[in-house]
């Protein structure tokens, strides 16, 4: 039993908490120094945030097939680092997980590797081919949490809708990053005036927007659970607003590359800002914050992807697309909440609450009886990022150099205690 | 006692960043350099000791010889590297090239790149000169400076004059890095091509985008055709080669819509019947076999420039201690 004492959480308010048996057995502002239930090892909290873990619900990792970019190992230390006690793994792995066994070998790896929470998400078509139906009744069996092709979109529509009515059978939650490659072709950055004057081919908002939209009439037909994996232009917010005003089973997250970064940040080309979908202009950066501030957005992703280092010291087109990012998820996004664009309870919500509610998983939240997953973070002591020490194996971090805020000093998973600083 | 270096940069990555007066006074250079080229004794000794290399991962053969002129001119050692057929084939990386040709102690270093940025990547990992012969669709400083001389030598001026920039702006790094210089020089530029090959925000580099050839044509002094890439000919940006000259290509009768004396460029080399008519190209108007000339002499003027700023033997010690 420990009791957590002299801690605020996400409201303001102050208090302490209870942890015993894994689970939360008290909270509020009673916990008191003084009022602690017999027998518990007290920990004072030096007045710093008490919340629940966060759920990164975005990270690919590597493990099997990539391991020289991330292994479950690092990935684990990486988001431990950056306050993730729970994390969904992206199936674009080789082998890809769209068989069983993989998903059974993940999550008895992850058992014996890794720290924090690791659930992996299963392939939504075989091969990642965009072709035919996973085994998703079997892969759910075996542990997988939500189904996608990670990056690939499902370019024909048929097999999109197939797909969505045989997931509703399962009550499936289909995760799609909904990108026409046809419209995306060539393109490296957002199209516009900043890739034109940098001579780099762009990518319309349409490429994301006609595939979202597509995706919305393929749900009011089939009533499969979706969640787009990428919303990050005002078109596409339109689509997500009118869907869900419709009540349609629809949800939708953000990385918070697109929160935090614009796409002048590119500047003299640098190929670590090479994300997909492309960094938005800072207008729009705007409004995607706002989106997540009033919820339309629901979730805030770290869209973690590891790329080794030689795939970016290219010129920018022939650079990998991805950054790193499970590490500073938390402290780039309270620059949010220090420019007032978000409450702390808002940005908490949804990078904990929100996703676990959209996978039905029972932490990211307090209340008694919930998992002890929880973190101590001291939310102004500054630092300066060295992409070199992030736990990552990968060092394709965007924020390198960066002074940033929040340091995340306990974390306990399961009321074990897994990193102290 | 040295005077401190005319040109204030070590590279020339790009028009963008340079001033108007150091964009004159590359022009002004290159005006001198037009005068050597024309003696007899062409040689001059401003680079005599110093490597040159044309890093060429693009075929291209006008450029690579004015270069090659140019530094030759000056007195420079000079080598082509043609990498289209080199161990950058063998899957050797662009910064290995780069790190291996540093280790050789070059002095200045043209490159040509298929992709954007390609140059800048190099020019931080290199410890010499660098001059950006064409990366991908970003920028060819020396086109456009070669093509601001041409004007300059034939109009007086570049301040004021309607400048008509034709064709696929899309790809092209040549307009990009005129749109720029020709703006800072004072010049109204406008843009003419079918919306498929005209960039998304153009208008934001300060140009008048035209969609109509003629209304486009109309009251300019310069028309300046760009080259279309063959494999974009063909139903992928436009339908055909015919249906692109009829409605972008520059006829006489076209020509004749603008200024009397108005006057034709090209940056080479050019699709005769697709974006230019040979009775144009050949005409009286035409400025295209001049700014050949000009180009050698800009890169001469280029050359000299950036060279001041290479490092220097310390001057030998005469005698004994002063």
């Amino acid at each position: 039993m420990i009791a957590l004492v002299n801690g605020h959480f996400t409201d303001g308010s102050r208090g302490g908490m209870v942890l015993r048996g894994g689970r939360i057995a008290d909270f509020g502002p009673h916990i008191r120094n003084d009022s602690v239930p017999e027998g518990a090892q007290i920990i004072d909290c030096e007045g710093d945030l008490l919340s629940p873990g966060l759920l990164d619900m975005q990270a690919f990792v590597g493990e099997p097939g990539g391991e020289y970019r991330e292994t479950l190992a690092s990935v684990s230390r990486a988001a431990m680092f950056g306050g993730v006690t729970s994390l969904l793994t992206m199936p674009n792995t080789e082998p890809c997980v769209d068989d069983p066994a993989i998903v059974d070998y993940l999550r008895r790896r992850a058992g014996e590797k890794a720290d924090v929470r690791i659930y992996p998400a299963a392939a939504l078509t075989k091969g990642l081919a965009g072709q035919e139906i996973s085994e998703i009744g079997l892969l759910q069996e075996a542990g997988a949490l939500a189904f996608t092709d990670g990056k690939k979109s499902i370019e024909r529509a048929g097999i999109m809708r197939r797909t969505m009515t045989y997931a509703r059978d399962f009550d499936a939650l289909v995760l799609h990053f909904a990108q026409d490659e046809s419209l995306r072709g060539d393109g490296v950055m957002g199209e516009g005036e900043w890739a034109s004057r940098l001579g780099l081919t762009g990518i319309p908002w349409q490429a994301e927007t006609i595939m979202l939209e597509r995706d919305i009439r393929l749900v009011e037909l089939t009533g499969a659970r979706y969640h787009a994996m990428a919303v990050t232009n005002p078109l596409s917010l339109d689509v997500i607003r009118r869907a869900k005003q419709a009540g349609l089973p629809v949800t939708c997250g953000v990385s918070i590359n697109h929160l935090t970064l614009n796409e002048n940040d590119i500047g003299g080309y640098r190929t670590f800002l090479k994300v997909n979908p492309p960094l938005p202009t800072e207008d729009v950066r705007r409004e995607l914050v706002a989106a997540v501030a009033s919820g339309l957005i629901d979730v805030i992703v770290s869209d973690h992807y590891p790329q080794d280092v030689e795939t970016k010291r290219v010129p920018f087109a022939e650079a990998a697309f991805g950054a790193i990012g499970i590490e500073t998820m938390l402290s780039a996004a309270l620059r949010l909440v220090a420019s007032e664009d978000m409450s702390l309870s808002r940005l908490f919500e949804a990078m904990s609450a929100a996703p676990a509610k959209i996978l039905n998983l029972p932490q990211g939240r307090i209340a008694v009886g919930a998992p002890a997953d929880i973190i101590r973070v001291d939310l102004d002591a500054p630092y300066v990022v060295d992409a070199l020490k992030l736990q990552s194996r990968a060092k394709n971090s965007p924020f390198d150099a960066a002074r940033l805020q929040g340091i995340v000093k306990m974390v306990w998973v399961g009321g074990q205690l897994i990193h102290s600083v | 006692m040295t005077s401190a270096p005319l040109f204030p940069h070590r590279h020339l990555l790009s028009i963008e960043g340079l001033r108007p007066l150091e964009i004159k006074l590359l022009l002004d250079m290159a005006d001198e350099a037009v005068d050597v080229s024309r003696q007899v004794e062409k040689k001059r000794a401003v680079l005599r000791g110093r490597t040159q290399i044309n890093l060429f991962f693009e075929n291209s053969t006008r450029t690579q010889a004015s270069f090659e002129l140019a530094g030759k001119r000056l007195g420079a050692d000079v080598m082509n590297m043609s990498v289209a057929n080199s161990s950058v084939k063998k899957g050797e990386t662009l910064i290995d090239t780069a790190m291996t040709l540093n280790a050789m102690r070059p002095d200045l270093i043209v490159v040509r790149h298929a992709a954007a940025g390609a140059v800048h990547l190099l020019a931080r990992k290199i410890d010499c000169s660098i001059i950006n012969a064409g990366d991908g669709a970003h920028e060819h400083p020396t086109q456009a400076l070669l093509d601001g001389l041409t004007i300059r030598r034939n109009k007086g001026r570049i301040e004021g004059l309607v400048v008509a920039i034709c064709g696929d702006i899309l790809h092209s790094r040549v307009a990009r890095s005129n749109i720029i210089l020709l703006n800072a020089m004072g010049a109204r530029v406008r843009v003419i091509g079918p919306s498929t090959l005209l960039p998304a925000g153009i208008e934001a580099l300060g140009v008048e985008v035209f969609r109509d050839m003629n209304e486009g044509l109309r009251d300019a002094d310069i028309i300046m055709m760009l080259r279309l890439q063959r494999e974009r000919m063909n139903g992928a940006f436009v339908p055909s080669t015919r249906e692109y000259f009829r409605f972008w290509g520059l006829s006489a009768e076209r020509l004749a819509l603008a200024k009397s004396d108005a006057l034709v460029m090209h940056p080479g080399p050019m699709n005769r019947g697709v974006e230019i008519a040979s009775e144009v190209a050949d005409g009286a108007q035409s400025l295209i076999r001049e700014q050949v000339e000009m180009g050698v002499a800009v890169r001469m003027a280029v050359l000299e420039a950036l060279s001041q700023h290479l490092p220097r033997d310390p001057a030998p010690r005469m005698g004994g201690a002063a």
